[in-house]
């Protein structure tokens, strides 16, 4: 498993895809939190990262996607997949070690944004006046939001060769079980279990953990939404032995 | 016997792949896999290697089944699918360091330049595996498979698309390789059967129609080439 994901890992860094899509992330943030009047902080007012955390996730759609889309679907069409399996490793070992190494290329993503942190921690009238405890938190929500898109990602990739498909079909997913939930509650027909529906999408638990609060249900919600797709993702491998 | 396979079948939808094919191979013995386009050849080679599974029958690989001790008989196979696939992006030392980790060898170091050595990459050895040419990254395939120092090689059509010169330093280096391991070779070139190989299969579709040595193949069939053994027993087609 770590051999899978050191190579991903090296695999990534040494294409150029890998530093523009990152730099892509960082500066379309680093405009909606300090330049775009709109959602900018120094007109904002108040010393907090809200509007960095608003539009990560959403960020976290294409970037990840573009990430995750390669690691199998590029594998099938060289046939190198075909190496990887008569090799001593189990698929789950393929599964596990690319999803680590896309996760990873996630967290080592957000590592920059600690200097938005910073700077807000700096610039607060009376230094250090940020909710520091929901900076954490919104941080590890992000994470957790990221292995998730990660896990759809991987799964997405792992049904052909074509990685456009493979993109494409998981930004869409990545969309739906991020914000559909919340909208397909509003509708008049579903307002009886309008909570229900609401609970089963990202967005809920996303929100929930960004407010500071460690609750296990969202823990166990990521945990289980990111198992359920790797377990899928598995499956889809396995189809070859069907 | 390092290769037992009994009865073996494979479907794929309503045709028949391979059917109910059984022969063995021993180690010493570079076996030759022949047979035309789409008799079986590659799916005999992808059901030994774990890659699929057979509809029907039994494969061992050292006294283990293919399906019951999957990652036990990948770990005694070094493999070179068809037409080679590689990391194109890696480098060659990158890519051998890669296969050294995933078997978890210790002495990686020494092993990587060894079969350097042994498959003649030296000249090309910190290149990108884009960059090669073909017979190298043949070279290159061959030496991924060998890394591990597997009891048996399996390889698909080891010499497609090399030159004279690369085919024969291939051959040399399968020949030595033979001497201690159990080989087995899949071509359509007749000549580099007589050159490597002492058991002869003969497949077509699905079937298997000839399995002995080469010289008792041979004196059963009045001494014609081995060019006209193959196409009387395969080229149906042809009249």
């Amino acid at each position: 498993m770590l051999s899978i994901l050191n190579k991903e890992i090296s695999g990534f860094f040494s294409s150029l895809a890998a530093y523009i899509s990152m730099a892509v992330f960082l500066l379309v943030t680093g405009l909606f939190l300090w330049v775009f009047p709109d959602s900018s902080i120094l007109d904002y007012g108040y010393a907090g990262l809200d509007s960095f955390f608003n539009i990560a996730p959403y960020m976290f759609m294409f970037l990840i996607p573009a990430v995750t889309m390669r690691s199998l679907a590029e594998e099938k069409k060289d046939g190198t997949f075909e190496l990887l399996a008569t090799r001593p490793l189990s698929d789950w070992h393929i599964v596990l070690g690319k999803f680590l190494a896309s996760l990873l290329i996630v967290v080592l993503t957000l590592v920059p944004t600690l200097i938005y942190y910073i700077s807000v921690y700096q610039l607060g009238i009376s230094k250090g006046n940020i909710d520091t405890g929901a900076v954490i938190g919104s941080y590890l929500g992000l994470i957790l939001l990221g292995g998730a898109f990660t896990s759809i990602g991987l799964f997405t990739s792992s049904f052909g060769k074509n990685q456009i498909i493979a993109f494409t079909l998981s930004v869409f997913l990545c969309f739906i079980t991020f914000s559909a939930f919340d909208s397909i509650s509003k509708l008049i027909a579903f307002q009886a279990f309008e909570s229900n529906l609401i609970s089963l999408g990202i967005n809920q638990h996303y929100q929930s953990i960004s407010r500071g609060v460690v609750d296990s249900r969202d823990f166990i919600y990521f945990l289980s939404f990111a198992g359920l797709f790797l377990l899928l993702t598995r499956t889809v491998l396995g189809a070859r032995k069907w | 016997m390092s290769i037992v396979v009994e009865n073996l079948s494979k479907t794929y939808g309503a045709q028949k792949a391979i059917d109910g094919i059984s022969f063995r191979a021993s180690p010493g013995n570079v076996l030759g896999f022949l047979g035309p386009n789409g008799a079986g050849k590659s799916t005999t080679m992808k059901i030994l290697t774990c890659f699929i599974p057979q509809s029907s029958g039994t494969a061992s690989v050292c006294g283990m089944d293919v399906n019951t001790h999957s990652i036990e008989v990948r770990r005694k196979i070094g493999y070179l699918p068809e037409h080679n696939p590689l990391y194109l992006e890696m480098y060659v030392r990158e890519a051998l360091t890669f296969i050294g980790s995933v078997y978890k060898l210790g002495n990686s170091k020494r092993r990587i330049e060894e079969v350097i050595e042994l498959c003649g990459l030296g000249d090309e050895q910190n290149k990108k595996i884009g960059a090669l040419s073909k017979g190298y990254r043949q070279r290159l395939g061959l030496a991924q498979a060998i890394f591990s120092d597997p009891a048996v090689l399996i390889l698909d059509e080891p010499t497609s698309g090399l030159d004279p010169n690369q085919v024969i330093g291939i051959r040399n280096l399968i020949t030595e390789l033979g001497k201690t391991k159990t080989v087995i070779l899949s071509t359509h070139i007749m000549q580099e059967v007589e050159a490597v190989c002492e058991q002869v299969i003969i497949i077509n579709r699905g079937k298997i129609v000839a399995d002995d040595k080469l010289s008792s193949l041979k004196e059963a069939h009045q001494n014609r080439s081995l060019e006209d053994i193959f196409i009387g027993l395969t080229g149906s087609a042809v009249h």
